[in-house]
């Protein structure tokens, strides 16, 4: 085999050449490797270590990876590079990075139709940027007959419009509302020497003034899960733009979709414009389609994701009409350990609203003992009624 | 050069002098952070022995080891250094007839004296390059993460009523993560990332025979393989490393010399391994037994 590691280390142009070429192939794996990392890979290369592939691998994964995915995925990837082997598995892996990539910059075909859509949705807004609190409450009444009426019967056209952009002022108007009653608390439970030592300077060296210190409270995240099966279908617009502005307007949102199976869908709302979010949105959910496998989708999300976006002060909140097609003791098991992790659990049924409703679905019935906040979710005004639940929090 | 490299060999050998049982890579990550100067990351499930890298790491080059345990809230007072306030308030009220210099009583009360050490000042302070172990950096705030980095790359801290302090001799530094959080991209790319697994079965059974001395070579393979046997259950909390220790001491002080000949008493004390209700109901005395059985 021509492998450079069998002649003995000596970083010439040739071993800079390979060096350069492993770097850019692992670039297209997704890894970020940086000049600093390039240089250092020089330096490992021409140390002891490289006279043995086994030792030369793991210290350029240890250099090079930086997360867990990385850490695992390398060993192929230098294994094809470097001494020609499984050289097609590991061209799937760097085409699946490059697939992740392209899917990230990918702009949202933004149809023609978008456009008037837009502009209707900016004619909307100039309440949102000049009127206070008191102005957003008194815009909100005056619609007060949009907000009432089920989305279900909310047509197309510039009713629903108004609807989705209402929606979407309501989630930054609860933003606003919700950090300043934090912001009120003044007194804290220990002195803070340092701070009223400083201050015992303007009282000529006498601590006068006690200064206090409060712990720093960390702004609330919220995790939304929308179901977006068929059952949930006229329900999902509303839903989909709310959810774009609670996440533009909370610094830390994270957005998934599920049906039969989940999706993260936070970078497609994190475009500022909603149509084109919303564009990009359905591009990712695509494949709808089958029942709706909650249990599932919950365990997929307690196993995976759940660890890196749930904190102390996380609000799951979840948008489903509870129509599973998987065994609800899988699914109440899922909602227990879902329970067990975050601080609330908000479950939002758009069927709550409707006369006559009972819970009955089984999949409902199995998951109610875990939800802090069983709440309608059919109109604007039950949207709106969740604010004073999110400050409590 | 405030101490010699070590060659790869012979971490690696010192590393099995110290008792841990370490997998091949990691001896070259750690020979790797003193030649490229970087800090080590360490990733893994709870209780995989990421802080017993620090410790042992400390052993090889012995070097003493300093260890800051991160919290959510922790800030760079906490972290770095400290007045002692309640000290500085004693001696200006003890002065304050005396008729000294003002200037004198600030010179005194902003002396070496007057000042807590933190882990992270302690760390640059010392002449011989400890290890610095930052415990769970996950669970500090973003803040103190950007705080780090910049202390991670210029090894110096700025007391504004003292002066610059220059690192001595530079740690080596040991970061551990449970993956609370995520950790930002700068801080994953300054450090040499290792992601620590559950071991397995020979080295767990190697652990044993290390820690655990008078233990019995193959009883350590059967305890190893059942503790495997479990981990592929789905448990809530996963045993770690040092949950099997504490089992094998516990059956050996019952005397239990063979997993598949007392089912009960190895039933009965898997509580040192399963430390949930849930887990406790779900790994019955049958599952107990079938495992025994497989690993015995």
């Amino acid at each position: 085999m021509t492998s450079p590691l069998a002649s003995p280390a000596s970083p010439g142009a040739g071993m800079r050449r390979r060096l350069s070429g492993f770097t850019a192939t692992l670039r297209g794996a997704g890894f970020s490797v940086g000049r600093s990392e390039t240089g250092d890979a020089a330096r490992v290369i021409a140390s002891p270590l490289a006279d043995r592939p086994e030792r030369l691998r793991a210290a350029l994964k240890a250099l090079l990876a930086s997360n867990r995915s990385e850490y695992e995925r390398f060993d192929e990837l230098f294994d094809a590079f470097w001494r020609g082997r499984g050289v097609r598995r590991a061209q799937a892996t760097v085409a699946l990075g490059i697939a992740n990539r392209a899917r990230r910059f990918e702009p949202g075909p933004g149809g023609t139709g978008a456009d008037g859509l837009q502009q209707r949705a900016q004619a909307q807004t100039p309440g949102e940027t000049t009127a206070e609190g008191r102005g957003r409450e008194r815009g909100a009444s005056a619609q007060e007959t949009l907000a009432r009426k089920d989305f279900a019967i909310l047509a197309a056209g510039p009713e629903r419009e108004a609807a989705l952009a209402l929606a979407e002022r309501l989630a930054r108007a609860m933003r606003a509302r919700v950090t300043r009653r934090e912001r009120a608390r003044r007194k804290g439970r220990r002195i803070d020497l340092r701070a009223t030592l400083r201050r015992s300077v303007a009282r000529g060296g006498e601590p006068i003034d006690l200064k206090f210190r409060k712990r720093k409270r960390r702004p609330l995240r919220i995790v939304a899960l929308l179901d977006a099966s068929g059952s949930m279908e006229p329900y999902v617009p509303v839903f989909t733009r709310f959810l774009h502005a609670l996440s533009q307007a909370f610094a830390q949102a994270e957005a998934y979709l599920f049906h039969t199976r989940l999706a993260h869908v936070s970078s497609a709302l994190s475009e500022r414009n909603p149509q084109r979010a919303l564009d990009r949105l359905s591009l990712m959910a695509e494949g709808v389609g089958g029942g709706t496998r909650i249990g599932d989708c919950l365990g997929d999300f307690n196993r995976v994701h759940a660890k890196r976006v749930i904190h102390s002060r996380t609000c799951v909140m979840i948008f489903s009409d509870g129509y599973d097609t998987g065994e609800p003791e899988k699914l109440a098991s899922e909602m227990r350990a879902l329970k067990r992790r975050c601080r609330r659990v908000v479950w939002l049924n758009p069927l709550t609203g409707r006369e006559g409703f009972a819970p009955v679905a089984r999949g409902m019935r199995a998951a109610l003992p875990f939800v802090d906040l069983f709440a309608p979710a059919h109109d604007l005004e039950s949207l709106a009624g969740l604010e004073r639940y999110l400050a409590r929090l | 050069m405030p101490s010699e490299r070590i060659p790869r060999e012979a971490i690696a050998a010192r590393l099995a002098e110290t008792g841990y049982v370490a997998d091949r890579e990691l001896a070259t990550a750690l020979w790797m952070m003193d030649y490229l100067k970087r800090p080590l990351l360490i990733e893994g499930e709870a209780g995989v022995g990421k802080t017993e890298v620090a410790k042992a790491l400390a052993l090889v080059h012995g070097a003493e080891l300093i260890r800051m345990q991160c919290y959510e809230g922790l800030d760079a007072n906490s972290a770095l250094y400290e007045w002692n306030y309640q000290r500085q308030l004693i001696a200006i009220k003890a002065r304050e007839g005396s008729g000294e210099r003002p200037e004198s009583i600030e010179a005194l009360i902003f002396s070496e004296d007057y000042l807590l050490e933190r882990p992270l000042l302690a760390a640059i302070r010392r002449k011989d390059p400890p290890v610095l172990l930052i415990d769970e950096v996950d669970r500090a705030d973003e803040e103190f993460e950007a705080f780090l980095l910049e202390l991670l790359s210029d090894f110096q801290i700025t007391i504004p009523e003292f002066g610059t302090v220059r690192a001595l001799s530079i740690p080596r530094v040991v970061l551990t993560s449970n993956g609370t959080r995520e950790l930002s991209d700068a801080l994953r790319r300054r450090c040499l990332y290792h992601y620590l697994d559950f071991p397995d079965v020979d080295r767990e059974a190697a652990i044993l025979v290390a820690r655990q001395p008078g233990i019995d070579a193959s009883f350590a393979l059967q305890v190893a393989r059942m503790v495997a046997g479990l981990r592929k259950e789905e448990l809530r909390k996963t045993p770690g490393i040092a949950e099997t220790l504490d089992w094998a001491a516990t059956l050996a002080g019952l005397g239990v010399g063979d997993l598949s000949a007392e089912p009960e008493i190895v039933h009965a004390t898997l509580l040192a391994l399963l430390k949930t209700h849930e887990d406790r109901a779900r790994v019955t005395p049958e599952v107990t037994a079938r495992l025994a059985g497989r690993a015995a």
